[in-house]
């Protein structure tokens, strides 16, 4: 499968051609796709605000955000550059360092883990062999950035906010990473890379949603669970909590938590779609289609068109995700805490378990089915 | 190779200190949360030097498990039972002090000691395996390794129990503490008047 674009060598090839060598050239290299896929992170971020804000209008009957451009598209940047220049407060009784530590904490390691999303074959920052656990490792420092600002903000409502966001975080992580492993399993390998080219041998039929239908269910809850949506967001119930952890924050730290959640949200929703919904596969294999129109698939008219079709996929399947998860927020009601741990431990943890063993039964019964 | 070799150095250099500076806040801060904080900052940085030994998957499950799991339910703990009170001051604290130091002292000298007397130059650096590593680490622990490996997972697994039986003592038909049988009806309700208010 050694096919595709791959930008960093015609990249580093054309430098060299200038006369660089090939370390200053990689060293150019490097910043390049981590700025992009940030910039897409933020931009992302901004499209999931606009699409909250207009989806809950749509559902409480509203008209949303209208005056901000057209149909209101500049009101996120609007919401930003309020958050921008807002003052920064530091209460006064607050612990300062841990109470500015905690935001950054909580955003790291969510904009760390887009290093392993890949977009194309080698449209990715980094095809790193362990993948997918990079992710798992990564989203588990979050709880601690959680319980830093909960701590620090020395408020009743935000430490107990802090605390539920961590028992939360720690208990769907057990049943995430269960159905992880039973992808790896079929799979062979963590990269997501490899996740994503074992589904590609016959467009939508080979997606592993048709092969792990309960584990593709337990992963959306656990992932809504981990990006504390709504009917999981326990952590900032402003019924009971105020706005938990982030009730003291305002200004820039406070909108480090918002990017945060959204960064989360799409995040999740990417990976999704490329353990279940077959990444940037389109529905209808691409080499299918240009051998039916007697196209050459290494031509590079036909290169660009197959990396921009992937593209389009991984968004589009990422974003009917994420509006999913808007529709469950503004149409579910919010589960007490007692349910959620219950959910988790005694409903997510058995059947994603059951799942992982009945995933290892198939696979030595059926390997070709379930073998990668 | 040298920006390659020059960033590992800086990297290295930088996680090593760390390690020191973070793991002797951990023990000399009078605030036990910062210590908390601080011994996260540690596990990770050990990960970091994973990282830079190749070993990618040690590295993230270093992260999984000290950072995710242990400090974390570290930090809960102290969350939950976070009383301000001064610490009574200990009568031979001086003592003390020189008895845990000199403990240390004594064990830093035998990790010297193994330093100096282990050859550590492998004998092929080529042969590395990095990305391979995961895999040779699963045909460990299911070969060679599958005793300790179990061990430990029953050793953990009885862990859990006991924890569980502690902290439930309403599924014991007596209680621990007081010996008083458990009204078996009000299982399913707090466990606190079922084992102070019995006469």
């Amino acid at each position: 499968m050694e096919y595709g674009l791959d930008l960093e060598y015609s990249f580093n090839e054309f430098l060299k051609g200038l006369g660089l060598s090939s370390e200053i050239a990689h060293i150019i290299w490097l910043p390049l796709p981590m700025l992009l896929v940030l910039v897409a992170a933020v931009v992302g971020v901004l499209v999931t605000v606009w699409l909250e804000r207009k989806i809950s209008a749509a559902a409480q009957q509203r008209i949303g955000p209208e005056y901000a451009g057209a149909l209101g598209v500049l009101q996120p940047i609007a919401d930003g550059l309020k958050l921008l220049v807002k003052e920064d407060i530091i209460p006064a009784k607050a612990d300062g360092i841990l109470f500015t530590a905690g935001p950054i904490l909580v955003l790291v390691p969510v904009i760390l883990s887009w290093l392993i999303v890949p977009f194309g074959q080698n449209l990715l920052i980094s095809n790193v062999g362990i993948g997918i656990f990079l992710w798992i490792a990564l989203s588990s420092i979050q709880p601690i950035g959680l319980l830093m600002s909960g701590y620090a903000s020395n408020n009743k409502y935000s430490l107990l906010g802090g605390l539920r966001a961590a028992a939360q975080s720690i208990s769907y992580e057990i049943p995430l990473a269960l159905s992880v492993l039973a992808i790896v399993l079929m799979t062979n390998s963590l990269s997501t890379i490899d996740i994503v080219n074992q589904q590609s041998g016959a467009g939508i039929l080979s997606w592993n949603i048709w092969r792990q239908p309960v584990g593709f269910i337990v992963f959306w809850i656990c992932a809504l669970a981990e990006c504390e949506r709504l009917p999981f967001d326990l952590p900032e119930a402003e019924e009971e909590l105020v706005a938990g952890y982030q009730t003291e924050y305002a200004g820039m730290k406070f909108a480090l938590f918002y990017l945060g959640s959204y960064i989360n949200l799409i995040l999740s929703a990417l990976l999704v779609s490329i353990l279940y919904l077959g990444g940037w596969g389109f529905p209808i294999p691409v080499e299918l289609i240009a051998k039916f129109l007697n196209l050459p698939i290494n031509a590079p008219f036909i290169q660009v068109f197959t990396a921009s079709i992937g593209i389009v996929m991984t968004v589009l399947k990422a974003y009917l995700l994420v509006f999913i998860a808007i529709l469950l927020r503004w149409t579910t009601p919010r589960v007490r805490i007692d349910q959620l741990l219950d959910l988790g431990w005694k409903f997510l943890l058995p059947i994603s378990l059951a799942n992982l063993l009945i995933t290892a039964g198939l696979k030595l019964a059926f390997p070709q089915f379930f073998g990668g | 190779m040298s920006i390659a070799i020059t960033t590992q150095f800086i990297c290295f250099t930088v996680l090593s200190l760390v390690v020191i500076i973070g793991a002797l806040g951990v023990v000399l801060l009078e605030s036990i949360v910062y210590s908390a904080f601080l011994l996260g900052g540690v596990f990770m940085s050990v990960a970091g030097l994973y990282l830079l030994l190749n070993a990618s998957f040690v590295a993230a499950a270093q992260v999984l498990v000290y950072v995710g799991a242990v400090n974390v339910l570290i930090i809960f703990a102290i969350m939950l039972v976070n009383k301000k009170e001064d610490l009574k001051p200990i009568n031979d604290i001086k003592s003390r002090r020189i008895i845990s130091t000199s403990i240390c002292l004594t064990l830093l000298s035998l990790l010297i000691r193994v330093d100096l007397t282990n050859v550590w130059s492998l004998s092929s650096p080529q042969n590395s395996i990095g990305e391979e590593s995961t895999i040779r680490i699963g045909e460990h622990l299911f070969s060679d390794y599958l005793l300790p490996f179990e061990v430990a997972s029953v050793l953990l697994l009885m862990a859990m129990i006991g924890a569980i039986v502690l902290a439930r003592r309403d599924v014991m038909s007596k209680d621990i503490s007081t010996g008083l049988p458990v009204d078996q009806e009000l299982i399913e309700k707090s466990s606190e008047p079922l084992l102070t208010n019995k006469n």
